[in-house]
């Protein structure tokens, strides 16, 4: 009994050796990339794609008593219906004379799941008026409506790709309205000092001039101004209301 | 035993920091090393004593003091050491009084005050009182309405005569304008007072935005930027017709005009072309000559008064706007500040200091907020005159180089206030609504 109790009792190295050991093991085992090795599971039957559906409308303004002709199309449903119509095929057309303006609902079903699509059918009782015409009303609102803002980093007046897309979408709809005239305002925030910020400004509202030029909107169409920091957005003294007031701003000019 | 290297190392390290700053307050003004004048001023006899002269006589004597003490020259012996008699004509003085403890004066100023009619009269004199034989420096004898503007006029216009006497011949500004921008009417517009912010009024109606108000040399217009139905443009205001009179509209913004010394040109910043640049133009009008060529802004350009040969501006063609110098014609283009955000230039009339805003450190957790510098133009070297109290910005120096205003928001609102140019003698000027931009007039 006493050799197997000496034999069994290790020497404070070999302890140390062994705790080395199992810790490089454990070291190398936490840096390499798992392979674990296991039995492919039984599984069930693969389950079948969630559907796609689209629907789309021809015309889809149309005056009151004319037909405008749905067209739709789903992949992997079992089940389709649009709203007004009920059930239909999985893909597509009817011609519909709606009395009113109204917005066709396609909802396609299957195990995996749902799918809808939408598709408007505007409805006006005189014909569209002449797209020159218009009170400047409308004509404002429609600009403040679709004409977005670019805004600037702090003592910048680079326009970031995010913003030349911004830019982009505005110019589509200034080509859209080739007789509107508007002024672009630089603004900057408060923390800098007063004639800077309007040189600032300055150069902002011009670095927006610019693109939209390069993108084919004619210079006597556009103003500049500056403002600097003398018409703030906002007035808080924090990150995100100085951000709203760095910006080249949009202005209708009638 | 390492742990006290590192405290050692730690000390060390805070001193030479205090050492260091202690060395930004500096000290300018006349005559360095040369001791004030110890100047004693009681109030002036009264000759009548009903309730109007005794009003009158109260503003003469507060102003008086007033200029005296903030003309950087003197050391005001106060009134709490004066002889219980006061002089009131020359045959009243004992200099002796003067001259020993407790008041110790080397100058007496004195005089008298009444209203006969309808005027103000008033008799001073300035006392050498070290020279019992002959003391008179100064007599002076003023009549005017009687009336609270003619009661500070006539202290200001003695107190300039005593301060070109002791002054090693500069003359004084007491009788000095400031011009500045006022929000307390509703909109921007630009206001005149006295250096010491008496008689607040408003000069423009402009109804807009108007800005960065710069008086002529010859003090009869004030050139300011305001917004029109064509952007900003440079508009001058007539001091002598009391409205606004024509200067030519230029294409795009048009901002921060600045008077050269000898009234000929108006240096101003302008987007014109797209990007703001310096221009300048006569001061009659005519064609504007194109002086910086960078992209980035341009803006605030100032001129060296003693020559007109050199304009200061800021610039932001490497990033933060920084302050730079260049002649006249634009060539020989010199960077004058190397970090931080530098703003709002103004050139000491004496051509060797300019001085600035800076937030020296700057970006994100940086210490330091806005500040007054000025900076010998040669060697840049550079002193801090405000010390991180509120933003403070627009600095504007006096004629007399001794003295600067300023705009400060220390009290939670923006307003004007005046110092000595080694940042000492802090006074507030204005208190109603929001105030900024002062301008110092040229005489």
């Amino acid at each position: 009994m006493k050799v197997k109790e000496e034999n069994l009792k290790l020497t404070r190295n070999q302890w140390i050796r062994i705790v080395v050991a199992l810790a490089v093991v454990l070291a190398i085992s936490a840096c390499g990339k798992k392979k674990v090795a296991s039995a492919p599971p039984t599984s069930p039957p693969p389950p079948s794609p969630a559907p796609t559906a689209s629907l789309t409308a021809n015309p889809n303004t149309i005056q009151a008593g004319q037909a405008s002709t749905l067209t739709w199309k789903t992949d992997y449903a079992t089940d389709v219906t649009i709203d007004q119509l009920g059930k239909v095929d999985p893909s597509g057309s009817r011609a519909v004379t709606p009395a009113e303006s109204t917005t066709y609902h396609l909802v396609a079903k299957n195990d995996s799941g749902t799918q809808e699509a939408t598709a408007r059918i505007t409805v006006v009782s005189s014909p569209p008026p002449p797209p020159q015409q218009t009170s400047s009303g409308t004509d404002e609102q429609l600009f403040s409506e679709n004409m977005k803002d670019v805004f600037y980093d702090y003592d910048s007046y680079d326009i970031s790709a995010q913003y030349q897309q911004v830019l982009q979408a505005d110019t589509r709809f200034l080509k859209q309205h080739p007789n509107m005239k508007f002024t672009i305002e630089g603004h900057c925030d408060e923390r800098g000092s007063t004639e800077y910020n309007l040189a600032l400004g300055d150069n902002r509202a011009n670095a927006a001039k610019q693109i939209l030029a390069q993108l084919g909107i004619s210079a006597d169409r556009v103003r500049t101004i500056s403002f600097g920091k003398e018409k703030p957005f906002c007035t808080e003294s924090n990150e995100s209301c100085w951000q709203q007031n760095r910006r080249a701003h949009f202005v209708y000019q009638k | 035993m390492k742990r006290y290297r590192a405290i050692l190392l730690v000390l060390f390290v805070l001193f030479a920091i205090a050492g260091m700053s202690a060395q930004d307050w500096i000290r300018t003004g006349t005559g360095l090393g040369v001791e004030k004048v110890r100047l004693a001023v009681p109030d002036f006899k009264l000759v009548t004593t009903d309730t109007g002269t005794q009003n009158l006589s109260a503003i003469f004597n507060v102003t008086l003091w007033n200029d005296l003490q903030t003309a950087g020259i003197f050391d005001m012996v106060s009134k709490s050491f004066y002889p219980l008699s006061v002089p009131g004509a020359p045959q009243e003085v004992h200099l002796n009084d003067w001259s020993s403890p407790p008041p110790n004066a080397s100058m007496l100023a004195f005089g008298n005050l009444g209203i006969q009619g309808a005027s103000l009269n008033v008799q001073g004199w300035l006392y050498d009182t070290k020279n019992p034989q002959s003391p008179q420096v100064l007599g002076k004898q003023y009549r005017e309405p009687a009336n609270d503007a003619n009661a500070r006029l006539i202290a200001h216009r003695f107190a300039d005569e005593i301060i070109l006497r002791l002054g090693g011949g500069i003359a004084g500004v007491a009788e000095t304008k400031l011009y500045f921008v006022s929000k307390r009417s509703g909109s921007k517009e630009i206001w005149q007072m006295d250096y010491d912010g008496a008689d607040q009024k408003q000069l423009t109606h402009l109804g807009s935005i108007a800005l960065s108000p710069h008086v002529s040399p010859d003090g009869t217009r004030v050139a300011y930027s305001g917004v029109t139905k064509e952007g900003w443009q440079i508009l001058m205001y007539s001091l002598e017709l009391g409205r606004a009179v024509s200067f030519q509209h230029f294409g795009g913004d048009n901002y921060s005009p600045a008077w050269s010394s000898d009234g000929q040109n108006i240096a101003f910043s302008s987007s014109r072309t797209g990007n703001t640049e310096i221009y300048s133009v006569s001061s009659t009008g005519g064609s504007a000559r194109r002086l910086t060529e960078s992209k980035g802004p341009d803006v605030s350009p100032t001129w060296n008064p003693k020559t007109n040969a050199q304009i200061a501006w800021v610039g932001g063609r490497s990033g933060l706007p920084q302050i730079y110098t260049m002649a006249s014609d634009g060539t020989n283009v010199v960077r004058v500040t190397d970090q931080g955000y530098a703003v709002s230039p103004s050139w000491s009339p004496n051509g060797q200091f300019l001085a600035f805003a800076w937030i020296r450190h700057y970006g994100p957790g940086a210490p330091g907020a806005s500040d007054i510098y000025v900076m010998d133009v040669a060697s840049k070297q550079w002193a801090q005159l405000t010390h991180e109290e509120g933003r403070n910005d627009f600095p504007s120096w006096s004629p007399d180089g001794r003295h600067i205003v300023f705009q400060s928001s220390r009290t939670g609102r923006v307003q004007i206030y005046s110092m000595l140019a080694d940042g000492s003698e802090v006074r507030q000027l204005t208190t109603a609504g929001e105030n900024t931009q002062p301008n110092w007039s040229f005489k």
